[in-house]
């Protein structure tokens, strides 16, 4: 079975799906992002689907119950490069994806995330970088 | 992309595992830009494809699935068929109805696949499998 890679960038894990994953792939991915996030401490993911060409409901689900997994763990998750061919089909095929975050390009997927830990951190304009929380709220 | 793919006949690929699913995918895509869908279509048919191998793998037990390049006449089309030997569909309104599900997803693959295609036929009894044919038509 293929493993999709996941990379650490800063304060964020970066998952870039490069292949037509098997349903087994899928569900590898979330629990190998979990432990990376533990493991990491990253407040951050962003999923890169640009290469993806479809998105099925099985996929679909696997994005909703990442982006649940990691908020559990205190991470956010931001879907970036989903294709427009792809969203109209999503959208059609009665997916919402509930609970996801999404942003066209990886950047814009970084500047939400780093927006988002900012307002955390009781909106600090210094902290736009990702700051590691401080000892106690 | 059509390397390998002889168009004038019917191309089968039997569902046995995770990996086929895959396979299914990647012919459906193969077959859809051979008949000149266009990128949209191409993305719901591949997508409506996936949703229905997976339930020939999971709820089916496994089966086969046939992809034809088709043409009427007027316009080309790609038709595909999903066969199994499972227990068949007891109720098939109610497996039409999105969220309605017994295997633990989120009930969208029969009505989701519906709603990706231009026709949508199923032969289905308990005890005897299912039969679910597809069709999208070039526009």
């Amino acid at each position: 079975m293929e493993r999709v890679p996941i990379l650490k960038i800063g304060n964020i894990l970066l998952v870039s799906i490069q292949v037509d994953m098997s349903d087994q792939t899928a569900v590898a991915l979330q629990e190998d992002l979990a432990e990376r996030i533990v493991a990491t401490g990253c407040h951050g993911v962003i999923i890169d689907i640009t290469a993806l060409d479809i998105v099925d409901s099985f996929v679909g689900r696997m994005l909703s119950t990442i982006a649940s997994i990691s908020r559990v763990l205190d991470a956010e998750t931001v879907v970036v490069g989903m294709r427009p061919a792809v969203a109209i089909t999503l959208v059609e095929l009665g997916l919402s994806l509930n609970g996801i975050r999404t942003a066209l390009n990886v950047e814009r997927g970084m500047e939400l995330i780093a927006i988002d830990r900012a307002d955390d951190d009781h909106d600090d304009p210094d902290d736009d970088l990702v700051p590691e929380p401080t000892a106690s709220p | 992309m059509t390397s390998g793919v002889d168009l004038g006949r019917p191309q089968t690929q039997s569902v046995g595992s995770d990996e086929d699913v895959v396979r299914v995918r990647q012919l459906v895509r193969t077959v859809a830009v051979a008949v000149r869908l266009s990128l949209v279509d191409q993305t719901k048919v591949v997508t409506a494809a996936s949703e229905l191998a997976r339930n020939t793998l999971v709820y089916g037990g496994g089966g086969t699935v046939e992809v034809t390049a088709i043409d009427n006449g007027r316009r080309p089309g790609i038709r595909i068929v999903f066969a199994d030997s499972g227990p068949g569909i007891a109720d098939l309104d109610l497996a039409l109805t999105d969220g309605y599900t017994t295997g633990g997803g989120l009930g969208l693959g029969l009505s989701g696949a519906r709603r990706l295609v231009d026709e949508f036929d199923v032969q289905t009894a308990p005890g005897q499998g299912t039969r679910i044919t597809i069709t999208k038509w070039s526009r």
